[in-house]
């Protein structure tokens, strides 16, 4: 599904005297209309294919009328290339301001998961201005938010970029009530293990195995238990899945087996009745039953594909290798594995996933290992993927630690540079020390691996450690609850040291009255470069624990296969 | 730590219980929304985008030939060259008036100096205020107005080597990104440039033309290995098409190949060098062992693709001999570079008989595993010397229910269990 349709359909365009709909692509159209209306995000490679349709109906002695709505908004660089391919006096051009596109109740996806490898690989700022203005939008309707948190670069650019469109704008907020009272923007890098990490919760899990797009996921065959498949819109509105979703997988089975007796004993009801009661059951209830059979069927359907394709991946074992590399144990033990794994070429994209989160958690592979892992990937999935290391390198996803630097290491490191001469040598070594990614130190000072006397219960989790099986507390969560009961960054320096800095928090002059208590309570988390089902679920968590409500706005919803999936190099 | 068998019984009860009111619910489906082939809601714009695409692909065959003589020549028709385009500007063929003042044209030539270096007294604020007053409307106009919000000239140049990258300006990005001394970066553009092409004798000499690029010297390496291999696979692929069509060669009749083996990574040539060659000398380009030897396939992969190749075939004699050593008696041992549990998964996969899959069973060091596996893949021979082996009389008992009654297992397990001379420890 795409973001247009979540907003309209084809009757509503049909009003509007449109005759038919394509997608925008390298390939000729056969349309007779006179008119053409292109609707698109400001892509270059988009204006190359819509300078192509214009120049071969101009070859073809066609005239029509074209115009292209940009969204959100347009971008000089399109109009250059319209101008180089000589169509740019044939078209007219308009924005259409699309920012926020709700998935759900509390979550706003901007819907531009090109924002994740345009801005921290290719280090373009194009996004910003857009994020900018969602936030202008949002804060003219349910601000003026008081308090503003943030970490990362981009969410540092993005805040002063707002604050300077609101200053220019002539809004007047006065005297307004605010409903949301506070905000944190997060940059995806400050944590990307957790986007690395499986996802155990439920939705999580459907997006993991299924793909979620725009709230909406796709069920074949093997789910829906016939020869179609069905596109299922996976929302609040959604019963079943509503109280689902946050749960941990095992607790899932239980849940759908109470239902599901549930719904027989609501049936079983039938055969006590009378005429009258009958006719009762049927006008009130038997609808509502139908639906919710429906759904159960297909969430039954999904966790038993779910699980058959987890068996047959050696799941537990991956998931164990996991836990060791978030813990710190057995690192050689699950280097092996990640070798086998490649070896018996399991999965282009999950190899990776593993060989970055042990990079991240360890501060870059030994050199021996980043050589050795590098080869066999490039002998297993192709000799291509050269491109997908340096573009992994680049961002600090999979890196190699320079020679004879461990952790231990670091500090003798720098003593001796202070002692070296050479003035080049000491700011690249500063420069590359301010990428380390420093997890341990991090999650010991946070305490992210949480102590465990017994069994970890899934059912009553104590803490937001439940979205990874009680292993590891989200790195990016735990920040915001830190800086939330703070209100503040005070004592958290050495983290923030570890973290790069980048720290921001700024209360807004609010109006004369101390603000209502209940806008207080709401934050609007903004992630830039994307945000995973776990982390959501586990802020929702905390929400409740806390007595705070989220409200997600996100560039787009990502897991651990997007972001691999961005960093590889196919055709231009 | 996530237990997979915790849940699977109440997966199964829940499904039993769905299922047996599917045919109280099922009988009318008008509240449901009427979805098409693929999923989509009937009347949405995804299902309507795949509707109009499918009924053009038809209509596209039956175009007249003025339209399609359009669309055969996109490149040639001609592209009106934009006089203040980037190209012209790199070239150095601006306008004297405005950029000579900024001494643009000195600083292209420069080695180590962004080529967008203005004057150092010049703020981007007053560069871009005197550009306006030229009224000139020009790409880098444009440029320095984005540039204008960012203070940093590295970011600048991000933006500028991206928007290379997207427009496929190639011969500026490579001649930008030497200026700047990048030369690793030059080599990975031009080689990532070989996607492009899907002639493979054309990618083949572009390849051969990569190697002598400015990559560090284990990329170089591998992209000498990329070359090596996909000369290679042409090879192959011509001689084993050449065979297929003949006729002649009975492995090739008994599994047709369902794709050629060009650009494939080398494990998969591997595999089906293992597959289609096995048995050829070393001299050959499409033996196994030459494979290994050109490429340096290190021993623990070797022995995984041969046994997964072999396996398929259903060669056990072929697999015996991949974990067959003989020491310097003359002895004969069994051991592998990978561990004996993958062993096992790969024939029982491949659905090997239970004499063969318990001799690998048994060669499993993990006990624990071991009795796994043996459990799992019903080789009872081995459970039950297993259990004998740990005196353990209480399995051993349950495992009873466990084999075919009256069979040659229950009788080993029944002489076992009234052996006297055991000393059991439970």
């Amino acid at each position: 599904m795409s973001p247009l349709d979540r907003i309209a359909n084809v009757s509503i365009l049909k009003q509007h005297e449109v005759d038919k709909l394509y997608k925008v692509e390298n390939r000729p159209t056969s349309s007779t209309s006179d008119q053409f209306c292109f609707l698109v995000r400001p892509r270059i490679k988009t204006m190359k294919y819509i300078a192509d349709i214009i120049n071969a109906d101009k070859m073809a002695g066609r005239s029509r009328k074209y115009k292209i709505i940009f969204s959100p908004q347009k971008f000089y660089a399109c109009e250059m290339v319209l101008e180089e391919e000589g169509v740019f006096g044939d078209v007219s051009c308009d924005e259409w301001s699309f920012y926020l596109l709700p998935l759900d109740d509390d979550i706003i996806s901007m819907e531009l998961p090109e924002f994740f490898r345009d801005y921290f690989l290719e280090g373009d700022h194009r996004w910003i201005n857009c994020v900018a203005r969602a936030l202008q939008l949002l804060n003219s309707l349910y601000g003026p938010f008081s308090k503003a948190y943030g970490i990362g670069r981009c969410a540092k650019m993005s805040y002063e970029l707002w604050r300077d469109l609101e200053e220019e704008s002539e809004s007047d907020s006065q005297g307004r009530k605010p409903e949301i009272g506070n905000i944190f923007l997060m940059d995806r890098d400050t944590d990307y293990v957790t986007a690395l990490c499986s996802q155990v919760v439920y939705e999580g899990l459907v997006d993991d195995t299924f793909r979620i797009k725009c709230g909406s996921v796709d069920f074949g065959p093997d789910v829906t238990s016939s020869d179609k498949s069905i596109k299922v819109l996976l929302n609040s509105q959604d019963k079943v899945f509503s109280q689902i979703r946050n749960e941990h997988f095992s607790s899932v089975f239980g849940f759908l087996s109470q239902k599901s007796r549930n719904l027989q004993a609501q049936y079983d009801r039938r055969r006590g009745m009378d005429i009258k009661q009958m006719k009762n059951f049927v006008s009130q209830e038997l609808k509502g039953l139908k639906q919710e059979h429906r759904l159960l069927s297909l969430h039954i359907g999904a966790c038993e594909s779910i699980m058959k394709k987890k068996t047959k991946q050696d799941f537990q074992e991956m998931i164990k290798t996991e836990h060791s590399l978030l813990e710190g144990f057995d690192i050689r033990e699950s280097t092996s594995f990640i070798e086998e794994h490649i070896d018996r070429q399991v999965s282009p994209i999950e190899s990776l996933r593993l060989m970055c989160l042990l990079s991240i958690t360890e501060n870059g592979l030994i050199p021996k290992d980043y050589r050795s892992l590098k080869t066999q990937y490039l002998q297993s999935y192709g000799p291509e993927h050269l491109l997908t290391f340096h573009n992994l390198k680049r961002i600090g996803l999979l890196t190699e630690q320079s020679p004879g630097e461990t952790l231990t290491a670091v500090e003798s490191k720098v003593s001796k540079l202070v002692t070296d001469r050479a003035a080049g040598k000491i700011t690249d070594a500063f420069n590359s020390l301010a990428r380390k990614s420093n997890f341990r130190g991090i999650s010991k000072k946070l305490g992210l691996i949480p102590r465990v006397d017994g069994e970890y219960d899934l059912k009553m989790p104590r803490d937001m450690a439940y979205v990874f099986s009680g292993a590891y507390i989200p790195l990016s969560c735990k920040i915001i609850e830190q800086v939330l009961e703070r209100k503040s960054w005070l004592g958290l320096e050495e983290v923030l040291r570890l973290l790069n800095g980048n720290e921001f928090s700024v209360t807004e002059s609010a109006g004369e009255d101390s603000p209502a208590w209940e806008s207080q309570r709401i934050i609007l988390t903004v992630f830039l470069g994307g945000c995973t089902f776990s982390e959501i679920a586990a802020l929702r968590f905390l929400g409740k624990e806390k007595g705070y409500k989220f409200i997600f706005l996100t560039t787009a919803i990502t897991n651990s296969a997007r972001m691999m999936e961005a960093m590889i190099e196919t055709k231009a | 730590m996530l237990t997979i068998h915790c849940g699977q019984n109440h997966l199964k009860e829940s499904k039993r219980a769905v299922n047996s009111l599917r045919d109280i619910v099922d009988d009318d489906d008008d509240d449901l929304e009427k979805v098409s082939w693929s999923g989509d809601p009937v009347g949405s714009i995804s299902w309507s985008i795949k509707e109009t695409a499918s009924s053009s692909t038809s209509s596209l065959e039956s175009r007249d030939s003025s339209l399609q003589k359009g669309y055969s020549s996109y490149s040639a028709f001609p592209k009106q060259a934009s006089s203040y385009s980037l190209s012209s500007l790199f070239k150095g063929e601006v306008p004297h008036t405005q950029f000579g003042q900024m001494g643009f044209s000195s600083t292209v030539s420069r080695g180590n100096h962004f080529i967008l270096d203005y004057s150092s007294d010049w703020s981007p604020k007053d560069t871009v205020r005197r550009m306006q007053r030229g009224k000139v409307r020009t790409f880098l106009f444009h440029l320095l107005i984005l540039f204008q919000e960012l203070e940093v000239r590295q970011v600048a140049l991000c933006h500028l080597i991206h928007f290379l990258k997207e427009t496929s300006e190639q011969k500026l990005l490579l001649d930008l990104l030497r200026f700047l001394d990048r030369t690793e970066e030059v080599a990975l553009s031009q080689y990532r440039e070989h996607l492009n092409i899907q002639d493979v004798e054309k990618r083949r000499e572009f390849l051969k033309g990569c190697i002598g690029l400015p990559f560090s010297a284990e990329d170089t390496s591998h992209v000498q290995d990329h070359y090596t291999l996909l000369e290679r696979q042409i090879i192959i692929e011509a001689n084993d098409r050449h065979l297929e069509t003949a006729g002649q060669s009975e492995i090739f009749r008994k599994y047709p190949r369902k794709a050629s083996i060009l650009n494939m990574p080398l494990v998969t040539t591997l595999f089906y060098s293992c597959f289609y060659h096995y048995t050829e000398a070393e001299g050959t380009f499409s033996s196994p062992t030459n494979l290994k030897k050109t490429f340096k396939i290190p021993d623990k992969q070797y022995v995984l693709t041969a046994l997964a190749a072999r396996a398929k075939l259903r060669a056990w004699n072929d697999v015996d001999a991949l974990f067959t050593t003989k020491n310097w008696l003359g002895y004969t041992k069994k051991k592998a570079p990978i561990g004996f549990h993958r062993v096992v998964e790969i024939l029982q996969r491949n659905n090997a008989p239970v004499q063969v899959l318990q001799e690998y069973v048994r060669l499993v060091e993990d006990v624990e595993t071991q009795l796994n596996l043996a459990t799992k893949y019903k080789c009872h021979d081995v459970v039950i010397d297993t259990y004998r082996d740990l005196k353990d009389r209480i399995q051993l008992a349950a495992y009873r229910c466990k084999v075919e009654r009256g069979s040659a297992e229950e009788e080993k397990i029944d002489s076992i269990l009234n052996n006297t001379q055991i000393r059991w420890k439970n």
